[in-house]
């Protein structure tokens, strides 16, 4: 670790926490109806869209009908997206002629893009058209974003309120996140990606003339700064190009980068901002968020400092530098590596550097954050929802240790919600070691891992956690646009969201019926340093338990065969 | 739940047609006042033809260009319309030979340069369109491109320096030079030179 890679980061935490303050403050006033109620035409503009909707923009759901509404929505936008990408060649804004996509990767696409994952088997440039980009896959940017935000409100509306029936109302939930929210960040930020060199275009592929003449280069162009945006702030990361954020179209310049970089994590992080004003105690939310940025300045570290290392297999070559293979040169290690352990990190899965060429233990760490559930920062609403299950079980783990009833901000956590809480957090592991296993014992699975030994079963192993996590990003060199891998992965995708989101409100229902307690001499206080250990503590342990004989045989074992030999 | 579904169906559709079509129009009316060029693709025209984009890596191998990195997309270097890195793993065998042959290419046209080879001149960029190269690795390719060129080196060593991005505001990214730009102030140099001749 040099200076610049510990500048580069306090740099980057100062102004992402300097942005989220604010914005924290705007999620709360657009979620407790306070600037609604300042502002007519917002109100106005909620209600007439509801009305068209046919909803009733006061109802306050239990639980169940929230968690039906979403799952209504989300099933509606993924027939959607697997229609648009079916028929996209009758359909207009389509200059470059693209063919229908096929069945088994309009699925795989259609459920990644709605479960806010954007695994991409497919490659942008050469399979969808401008329509299909804008009005399918930009649009689940957004929707499945404010999926997430809406679940994360609901739960702190749980932990928030005293014996009451509801959680709040979907509809209005959803509305109010698009529009409030994702959407005027959304076009700011486009803008300056412009300035920056991010087309934003409809026209077919330009055709130029080298410079050297030995062959012409087809440039294909887009609406990809309007996509870029919002691929970054919902931490979405399906990249309108293969090559995702590494691809100069989509990331141009080291400032468009660290502007990325900060995008991905600035709702996240007003999330537990908001989250500390909601349950009136900002201390709760510090918590949260110190616990994250611990987790996450570990793990970066661990990143940067495996990354500085030559490959010796290179090195003996008489070959000077750190392994550039799959980093951009304007990027280099530094702001590539951060740029992965963000990405990693919150549930976005842009890359701007290709994984599966990072060293061993660089490759591990972007694995290992997304296999801790991604809950440091994680993704939009599902980063806190996800975080705040680890805090209820830490206040369990410690409620047995001390022998005390658990309670959390007051309310009193008994065996529903523990079991509420287990479904949530074991769903997905099951899923990843599950997948993972199938995988690499089936012959489709192994036909798609492109590097040999150990690596190749990181591969497979990655590839199962990024789709159970709902992250997206790859250890690319997977050939994963395969029958096989699309639907094995847009089973793990759909149910490593939805088992998550479903338990999540029921337990945000439970907690909402509760009273809320007053704090005694017993109460665990869940805002000092103590709680924030404990809370890491759980959040590494559960990880570790979980996935520590997968990543021996993965990474761990190709650092030793890479670096012991020598 | 049907009154669900049809909810949230008209719902679904409302928010496409703001988010899938009114915002992609703005940031496109926007940009086409604001940045024509950027949002353009910002492309390089030179005697009516369009020769690129600034932003996107072009393949160079004749021995007076200076030459990007490695390129691994298919099936040609720099196919704009597949990008994507090799995606081969640091212990793989095949990065090592992919690498060895590279050297040995190198070092055949470089006879001149000095020891090591910079490691971005062998390893393949994640992009596969890389634009840009570090100022050394440029550096490191002067002496090759001086001599194919007939240009003093020192003038080779200025176009680099004047090419020279440093990191944004100081701190964003690395130093850099946009290969495409250099090969090109290098063609201009030569042409003023062979134009001074003539006269």
């Amino acid at each position: 670790m040099n200076d610049n890679s510990w500048i580069q980061l306090a740099l980057y935490l100062i102004v992402l926490f300097a942005l989220a303050w604010p914005l924290g403050r705007w999620l709360q006033g657009v979620f407790d109806g306070s600037l609604a109620a300042r502002w007519r035409w917002m109100a106005a503009s909620e209600r007439a869209l509801l009305r068209l909707a046919g909803c009733a923009s006061d109802e306050d759901m239990p639980w169940w009908r929230y968690a039906g509404a979403i799952v209504a929505f989300n099933l509606i936008g993924a027939l959607a997206v697997y229609a648009l990408q079916r028929l996209q060649f009758v359909l207009p804004l389509n200059p470059a002629d693209m063919g229908a996509v096929s069945p088994d990767s309009a699925f795989d696409t259609a459920v990644s893009f709605v479960t806010n994952t954007d695994w991409q088997g497919y490659s942008g440039e050469s399979t969808m058209s401008h329509l299909t980009q804008m009005a399918a896959l930009a649009v689940q940017n957004f929707l499945s974003a404010a999926t997430g935000i809406a679940v994360a409100i609901a739960l702190i509306r749980g932990l928030a309120r005293h014996s009451a029936q509801g959680v709040g109302n979907a509809w209005l939930d959803l509305l109010r996140a698009a529009l409030w929210i994702l959407l005027p960040l959304s076009l700011v930020f486009a803008i300056f990606l412009v300035s920056e060199g991010v087309p934003q275009d409809f026209a077919a592929p330009v055709i130029a003339h080298t410079l050297q003449g030995a062959h012409a280069q087809t440039i294909p162009l887009g609406p990809v700064a309007s996509q870029e945006a919002i691929k970054l702030l919902g931490t979405n990361g399906g990249g309108f190009f293969n090559a995702n954020s590494a691809h100069p179209f989509e990331n141009p310049n080291g400032l468009s980068n660290f502007i990325e970089m900060l995008a991905i994590f600035l709702i996240p992080a007003a999330l537990v901002f908001a989250f500390g004003r909601m349950v009136g105690d900002m201390r709760q939310g510090i918590a949260v968020l110190t616990a994250m940025t611990v987790l996450f300045v570990g793990l970066y570290a661990v990143g940067v400092l495996a990354q500085s290392q030559p490959n010796p297999l290179i090195a003996k070559l008489g070959v000077s530098g750190a392994n550039m293979e799959g980093i951009e040169t304007r990027f280099g290690t530094v702001a590539s590596m951060l740029f992965a352990a963000v990405t990693t990190s919150a549930s976005c899965g842009a890359v701007n550097a290709m994984h599966d060429s990072l060293m061993p233990l660089a490759g591990f760490v972007p694995l290992f954050l997304m296999q801790l559930g991604e809950v440091v920062f994680g993704g939009v609403g599902s980063g806190l929802y996800g975080m705040l299950l680890f805090a209820v079980l830490a206040v369990f783990v410690a409620g047995l240790m001390i022998g005390r009833t658990p309670e959390y901000l007051g309310k009193k956590i008994g065996a529903f919600e523990m079991k509420m809480v287990a479904i949530a957090t074991l769903a997905v592991p099951v899923l990843v070691l599950l997948g993972t296993a199938i995988a690499v014992i089936a012959k489709p699975g192994l036909a798609g891992l492109s590097n040999p030994g150990a690596h190749g079963f990181s591969e497979a192993l990655y590839a199962f956690s990024s789709a159970a996590n709902n992250n997206g990003s790859a250890f690319a060199g997977l050939s994963a646009n395969t029958p096989f891998w699309n639907v094995l992965l847009a089973f793990a995708m759909w149910y490593g969201r939805f088992l998550v989101i479903v338990p999540v409100l029921a337990l945000a229902g439970a907690l909402a019926r509760k009273p809320r307690l007053a704090e005694s001499a017993g109460t665990l206080p869940t805002h000092g340093p103590l709680f924030v250990i404990l809370l890491i503590g759980s959040v590494l342990l559960f990880g570790a338990l979980n996935y520590v004989p997968a990543l021996a045989l993965g990474p761990v074992a190709e650092h030793f065969v890479l670096f012991g030999a020598h | 739940m049907f009154a669900s579904f049809k909810s949230a169906a008209i719902l679904f559709v409302l928010l496409t047609a703001i988010t899938g079509f009114v915002y992609p129009l703005a940031v496109y009316g926007i940009a086409r006042v604001a940045f024509p060029q950027q949002a353009n693709g910002s492309l390089i025209e030179r005697d009516g033809h369009i020769i690129g984009s600034a932003l996107i890596g072009q393949n160079f191998d004749a021995p007076g260009y200076f030459q990007g990195r490695p390129s691994a997309t298919t099936p040609t270097p720099y196919n704009a319309l597949a990008s994507g890195g090799s995606n081969l793993g640091p212990s793989n065998p095949a990065l090592i030979d992919a690498m060895k042959q590279r050297i040995a290419v190198l070092r055949k046209a470089n006879p001149d340069a000095e020891k090591p080879i910079p490691s971005e001149l062998v390893t393949a960029s994640a992009s596969g369109l890389d634009p840009d190269i570090s100022p050394q690795t440029a550096q490191w390719q002067a002496p090759r491109v001086a001599r194919a060129r007939g240009l003093p080196q020192m003038q080779v060593q200025a176009l680099i320096d004047a090419q020279t991005q440093s990191p944004a505001l100081g701190l964003f990214g690395e130093a850099r030079v946009n290969v495409l730009a250099l090969n090109l102030a290098l063609d201009d140099a030569q042409g003023a030179a062979a134009h001074n001749a003539r006269r």
